[in-house]
């Protein structure tokens, strides 16, 4: 065992020394040091279990997980909350997921629709209050092309047939009505809502679209929400690179998007963990061939052009390269503006599906290093992908503690924090610059050629801001 | 003031015991009043003499919310001058009926139901009891004490059984306490023995033994009790018996509930239970 991670366990148990006996051998078990060559049997964290009780996670639910990602960005689909007003009123529009089109006519991405349960529904049920408003919506807005129906707690208690409701509505509708049972308590985080959603498209939209005309180069780009215009950012280079881009999941997506993804010939995974069960089943079920790529940096940006194109032809190929050639002066001239700035500066991650290793080649682009990284909701599969991102001796962390994150910003010092909008403040009075990685603090996009100069200049922002110099910085 | 709930078995005759009793203690000068908590709404209807009251949770639908109603709209006078008032709900397999007994309670009681002056409040509880909204009725502040309505029937004991459970959660932490078995007779074989037995394995007493007689149903049709309906038959000295010996009741207790295993060894001890039958 190399020295360096020697170090970090050293660490990680000093931090743990802060908590009783039994939440320290159970929250040992979710922090380790980073081996990268994967040899070493004890750097390997456990995930995907239930938080313990008392260590203020900063998790979601698997509303959140359904409504929030999955679901929500899809635009010309009215999503209703159904059940009491809060949770959808806290989760209105939280994810930036931009779109085209005219709210409220045809589109109705940040539009907070909700059933408003009250005492008589939780006692006689909420079927009828739901088959009443799914009515007026369909009046309100007769251009939607589905409804989306995501179940809150209470529904979920009362047991609700929101199913039959559904089945009957959208049969006089003519589109898509989907109900989602995505009640808050089941499963241990928000993944469980990704899962459940992805399920629901499967079983209620998936297949069931209209496509003139199929070309060689059709593809569907999964797992990317355009947070900010991410997915737009992504959409123009795939297409540059001679693609066809005949579905968008679920940033800036149509129901339709969703329903004729299973005729594209290589399915694009950006978000592998709340969509990867999609690509799977189209996989299974079509064929359909899906790879994963990374579209955060220059470094990642080439790489990932290269090996979407080795799926196609000569020509594609041939533009890939065209591409790289083309953009690689413009990102190193940002890279030469910025890395000066940022050389050597320490990052501490803490983020959700796939920005904890996704995002580690952009900074290592800008000289910076990624010391810690860590999931809020990652599975096995998400911490087998990171290791060898990252360098070894690097903490990881699932399912961390605002208790340890802060040990952790205390002793490995880091230059920037990027993560949630729970962790900003207590951040923000620690001194420590502070990132939002989830909705790019009102920035982006981040993807893609377009995405790069933004991340750059984001990051400088927050590092090199003189705001800092102003704050006692507790440490 | 004393706060009693009645729980049992589904069709046990829970509703039909506590209006007779409630018809008795009336009749002997005590001031009471009925709160049903089932959705069925069948507590008050021999007392009133109609067929369902005027639900708190019905109205409150009606109206939008429970803010929306009057005290006076709900809490209806019957026979004697008893007060009844219904907790209402859902038809059977929508919503959630144990919601609006929590809610139809609260509603009582925020708005001065439980006069000072009264004796007894019966609430007359839906079947066992399944789910938290159902033990509202005996939380913290509320019934003190419980009389469970049984039969010789093995289902009936094994309700009775299950309820003491409850009983035994509550009783720890909230001070609620048994006060007996009634055992509506079904003519079963030994039934008085059997359920005395049962009885004193759950450390309580059989309070009284309701002999069965069709006077109760005549009674019935009409919508009345047996006090009001014919008060000079034997069956109303025995509610009225039942009343007294509630009113005069000092063994309140926590019940000591059977294991699955003692309660079908109660049957065999009792011969009506073959050992090979119990395998099966």
């Amino acid at each position: 065992m190399s020295t360096a991670i020697k170090e970090t366990q050293k660490m990680i148990e000093e931090v743990l020394e802060g908590y009783p006996e039994k939440t320290r051998k159970a929250r040992a078990r979710h922090l380790a040091a980073n081996d990268p060559s994967g040899e070493c049997s004890t750097c390997r964290v456990k995930s995907n279990v239930k938080s313990r009780p008392g260590v203020m996670t900063v998790r979601g639910c698997a509303y959140a997980g359904s409504k929030g990602v999955v679901w929500g960005p899809v635009k010309d689909q009215i999503t209703v909350s159904h059940g009491p007003v809060g949770c959808g009123q806290y989760s209105w529009w939280a994810r930036r997921n931009y779109y085209n089109g005219r709210t409220g006519i045809d589109t109705f991405g940040t539009m907070h629709i909700t059933t408003d349960f009250q005492e008589r529904d939780i006692v006689y049920g909420g079927d009828k209050a739901l088959e009443a408003a799914l009515n007026e919506l369909r009046e309100l807005m007769p251009l939607a092309r589905g409804i989306g129906i995501l179940s809150e707690c209470p529904v979920g208690l009362i047991g609700d047939d929101i199913e039959a409701v559904a089945k009957k509505v959208s049969a006089e509708f003519g589109y898509p009505i989907v109900p989602v049972r995505c009640e808050g308590f089941r499963g241990v985080s928000q993944s469980l809502g990704h899962h459940i959603a992805n399920d629901t498209i499967r079983d209620h939209v998936l297949g069931r679209g209209s496509m003139e005309k199929s070309t060689p180069y059709d593809v569907a780009l999964i797992g990317d929400y355009n947070i900010g215009g991410d997915a737009w950012a992504s959409r123009k280079m795939l297409e540059e690179m001679g693609l066809r881009v005949i579905a968008q999941w679920t940033g800036d997506a149509s129901v339709n998007e969703l329903g004729i993804a299973q005729k594209s010939k290589l399915n694009l995974i950006h978000c592998y963990r709340s969509m990867n069960y999609i690509c799977r089943h189209m996989e299974e079920k079509y064929g359909i061939p899906w790879v994963e790529f990374n579209f955060f940096g220059p470094t990642k940006i080439y790489q990932s052009l290269r090996k979407i194109a080795s799926y196609f032809d000569d020509t594609i190929k041939e533009n890939a390269e065209k591409m790289i050639e083309k953009y690689k002066p413009l990102m190193d001239a940002v890279i030469e503006k910025y890395r000066p700035r940022l050389q050597d500066k320490k990052v501490m991650l803490y983020v959700g599906g796939l920005r904890p290793r996704h995002t580690i080649g952009a900074y290592e682009d800008l000289g910076m290093e990624v010391v810690a990284s860590g999931y809020e909701f990652g599975h096995d599969d998400d911490y087998r992908r990171t290791y060898p991102e990252m360098k070894e001796g690097a903490v990881i962390m699932d399912d961390a503690t605002l208790y340890e994150l802060e040990e952790f910003t205390r002793r490995l010092r880091p230059d920037m924090v990027g993560s949630g909008i729970k962790e900003k403040y207590s951040y923000h009075k620690m001194g420590v610059p502070f990132r939002q990685m989830h909705s790019w603090d009102y920035s982006g996009p981040y993807h893609g050629f377009d995405g790069f100069p933004v991340f750059a200049r984001d990051m400088d922002m927050t590092v090199n801001s003189p705001t800092w110099n102003l704050i006692r910085r507790k440490r | 003031m004393r706060q009693i709930a009645v729980y049992g078995k589904g069709g046990i005759g829970k509703s039909t015991t506590s209006q007779n009793v409630v018809a008795g203690l009336s009749e002997a000068g005590y001031k009471c009043m009925i709160v049903g908590c089932d959705p069925k709404a069948d507590a008050t209807r021999l007392i009133l003499h109609k067929k369902a009251q005027t639900t708190v949770m019905d109205l409150a639908r009606e109206r939008g919310s429970v803010e929306d109603l009057e005290i006076e709209e709900v809490l209806l006078t019957g026979y004697r001058n008893i007060k009844c008032a219904e907790s209402g709900g859902p038809e059977p397999g929508v919503g959630c009926a144990g919601r609006g007994v929590i809610t139809a309670i609260n509603f009582l009681e925020e708005n001065g139901a439980y006069e000072a002056d009264t004796d007894f409040v019966f609430y007359d509880v839906l079947g066992d009891v399944v789910c938290g909204g159902f033990a509202m009725p005996i939380r913290e502040g509320k019934a003190k004490e419980i009389y469970i309505v049984t039969s010789g029937e093995m289902m009936a004991m094994y309700a009775a059984n299950n309820i003491s459970r409850g009983i035994l959660k509550y009783a720890q932490s909230g001070g609620v306490r048994l006060g007996g078995l009634i055992c509506n007779s079904r003519k079963t074989d030994k039934e008085y023995e059997l359920i005395s037995e049962l009885a004193r394995r759950l450390n309580t007493q059989m309070i009284h033994f309701i002999p069965r007689d069709n006077e109760v149903q005549r009674a019935e049709l009409r919508r009345m009790t047996v006090i009001e309906y014919s008060p000079d038959h034997p069956q109303a000295d025995e509610y009225r018996a039942l009343a007294r010996k509630i009113a005069e009741n000092k063994n309140l207790v926590i019940p000591t509930p059977l294991s699955m295993d003692e309660l079908e060894g109660l049957l065999m001890d009792f011969g009506i239970l073959e050992s090979e039958d119990a395998a099966v």
